[in-house]
């Protein structure tokens, strides 16, 4: 799950990480509120769960509270990258020295969180990363080991930092950016860019923040987080049923068992000269009621002309599966051809099944191959009647 | 032969009397695998399908020689299964179970590793070598007995390829599947390397997805270490970046751990891929007529 930045930055501040004062809005008059709270200069900052804000116009400086609020009616409402603004972070107006860069991401290929540090900072991080690789510090922590001041202090003399004050400060910040991935069980956290004042302090000026879904059952505050309104409405309905889906622009529904069966059918159709519509995985079981729930979701979505419904049983029973079909058929309205193909696990029972009951709109084909065909055939055909 | 499970697998299964457990606990016996206990804290003294239960994994070592554990246990109870079955000596883990938190399975991993444990999952269907063992919920009727070796991060696509091999006569000597969870306790270099050393095993199949750096490590290992020939089907090409699909591991992050990546980086090592999975089928098949 991805946090906005004044989330990332709530959960910064909890674990000691220093931030700037800011406050949340969902209007141009609570932007004023709160711009006349924190008093003077003020940055208007765009919440989307999308990077390239700043290029869009979703990131302006505002003299006062008037013109706060004024930037807020500029920003709400905007479109970034196809993020609707619904919320700005009014945050009090930073002077800035120098932009450095640090993050601390899951390295699944080491086993092992890793570190990544830059005077570079405030620029794309990829391009640092591909012209000057000698620029990017790039640091594991054992994760059985934790972090050690030790980290920190390679961290600041491998990245150049020349001021002992500000490698004190970095180096402290990295021990509680440790704890805070750690203790949140975030996938990534990253401050593009970590400010130094002129001053002298080291602060987080943005922050990107993804947390494991996983492990969302232990941080209940974090799980309230998630802003159902940022996702298309398809996907909405989908957690609610607790169906496993992503929206994609096509024309034929997919429907199957197993996430890599399920892009691997996403691929069949595109090979055979259709666009998938969705992915949408049963998972393991695959209730009736399941069936019928990812009937729903899947045909609530106006693209999709047909359906191919792809199942190789292995925890999920076939048979299972056919009720759902049947079932799904009786109780809700579903216009669109449907294509199945049922193998593994009492693949014999379900096709029986299908057979017997023979619903006018449903056709079964042997082969995955085949039953694609047969779908991308039937969604053409659909577009061509209407 | 074959690889990880076998006749001399003595399976203890953790979280038998649920009912994932308690469906394919009794399924893999009846496949003729020994299942030889199964433990359920609080549960002990029970019996499944003829099973015995016990309370710990120590107790059901102590009682049956359990070597291999399979874990059907809840998300949040599965990481203290796995430190358990490793505590009580089991040499070999296949975690089925899914929803692990990420943080966690690092702790376990290199527990696991540290201890000469070898673990599959979690989020898999476990291994199956056709005529020995099944240890898992792969549908063990859609295989052969053979000697092609077949390693995937997926259940149901292994399924699918498994038949599409059945269909035109090859079989398989093991078929793995090692999860598809970011963190996982063996990658495909890990099964790469026991389908090497297996003779039972004369070439492998290597089936990928999007998301991770596991197949381009696998790449660069197949063409440094591997005599065998090594074919692969990757999934995802179609899929969207930032978006996960369905396994945790199967995201593209930027522009990292797209399948044509993954395909490009296979077939620079000499590794033949197959764009569906009926071709990947027919390419062993050719090979093997060939060969």
């Amino acid at each position: 799950m991805d946090l906005y930045e004044y989330q990332g930055k709530e959960l910064f501040a909890h674990y000691g990480i220093p931030v700037s004062d800011g406050g949340l809005a969902a209007t141009p008059e609570e932007a004023r509120v709160a711009a006349e709270e924190l008093g003077g200069q003020v940055v208007v900052k765009a919440q989307v769960l999308t990077g390239g804000r700043g290029k869009a116009g979703g990131i302006k400086l505002a003299e006062d509270a008037s013109e706060a609020e004024a930037r807020a009616r500029d920003i709400l409402g905007m479109d970034i990258r196809g993020h609707v603004v619904r919320k700005v972070w009014i945050e009090k107006a930073s002077e800035i020295a120098k932009e450095y860069y640090l993050s601390l991401t899951f390295d699944r290929g080491e086993k092992k969180p890793l570190f990544m540090f830059t005077t570079q900072g405030g620029v794309d991080i990829e391009e640092v990363a591909a012209e000057h690789p000698e620029a990017l510090v790039r640091l594991h922590v054992d994760p059985r080991v934790g972090f050690q001041p030790f980290h920190g202090r390679r961290l600041t003399q491998e990245g150049g930092v020349a001021d002992a004050g500000e490698a004190k400060q970095i180096q402290a910040l990295a021990g509680k950016l440790y704890g805070c991935f750690v203790g949140s069980d975030a996938l990534l956290c990253e401050m593009n860019p970590l400010i130094v004042t002129p001053a002298g302090e080291v602060r987080a000026l943005d922050s990107k923040f993804t947390v494991d879904d996983n492990a969302l059952y232990k941080h209940p505050h974090i799980a309230e987080m998630r802003d159902l309104e940022a996702y298309p409405p398809e996907e909405r309905a989908a957690r609610e049923k607790g169906v496993t889906y992503v929206k994609l622009d096509g024309e034929v529904g997919i429907l199957g068992n197993g996430a890599g069966l399920v892009m691997s059918t996403l691929d069949v159709i595109a090979i055979v000269g259709g666009r998938p519509a969705n992915f949408c995985d049963l998972g393991g079981g695959g209730s009736a009621e399941g069936v019928v729930d990812a009937l729903e979701v899947i045909t609530a979505d106006p693209q999709v002309q047909s359906i191919f419904f792809n199942i190789f049983g292995g925890i999920t029973r076939c048979d299972e599966v056919a009720r759902g079909i049947l079932q799904a058929l009786e109780q809700i309205d579903i216009a669109q051809s449907i294509v199945v193909r049922l193998d593994g696990t009492n693949a014999e029972e379900g096709r029986r099944m299908l057979q017997e009951a023979a619903p006018p709109n449903l056709h079964t084909e042997p082969t995955m191959l085949d039953a694609a065909r047969r779908a991308v055939e039937l969604a053409g055909e659909t577009v061509e009647v209407a | 032969m074959a690889i990880l499970v076998d006749s001399e697998t003595r399976l203890v299964v953790q979280g038998l009397t649920g009912s994932e457990g308690s469906f394919h606990g009794p399924r893999n016996k009846a496949y003729g695998t020994q299942v030889v206990a199964g433990v359920t804290p609080g549960k002990g003294g029970q019996e499944v399908d003829g099973i015995p239960v016990f309370d710990g994994v120590a107790e059901a070592v102590a009682e049956t020689g359990a070597n291999t554990s399979m874990i059907f246990v809840p998300a949040r109870f599965a990481i203290d299964a796995i430190y358990e079955a490793v505590d009580a000596g089991i040499h070999t883990i296949a975690c089925i179970s899914e929803g692990l938190p990420a943080h966690e399975m690092l702790g376990a991993y290199w527990h696991v590793r540290g201890e000469g444990a070898r673990m599959i999952g979690p989020n898999c269907p476990g291994a199956l070598s056709p005529g020995k063992a099944n240890v898992g919920i792969i549908p063990a009727e859609v295989f052969a007995e053979g000697s092609v070796g077949l390693v995937s991060r997926s259940g149901t696509l292994t399924y699918q390829i498994g038949h599409e091999l059945a269909q035109r006569g090859l079989g398989n000597s093991t078929i793995v599947g090692i999860g598809g969870d970011p963190v996982v306790g063996s990658s495909f270099v890990d099964v790469l390397a026991l389908f090497e050393a297996d003779p039972e095993t004369e070439s492998v199949v290597m089936v990928g997805e999007i998301g991770g750096e596991e197949e381009e490590k696998a790449a660069r290992y197949i063409e440094r270490e591997m005599s065998k020939p090594v074919f692969a089907y990757i999934a995802g090409f179609t899929a969207p970046p930032g978006k996960t699909m369905g396994h945790a591991g199967a995201i593209i992050s930027g522009s990292s751990g797209t399948a044509q990546a993954k395909k490009d980086a296979l077939e620079a090592c000499g590794v033949r891929v197959g764009t569906t999975p009926t071709e990947v089928a027919e390419l062993v098949v050719a090979a093997a007529a060939s060969g």
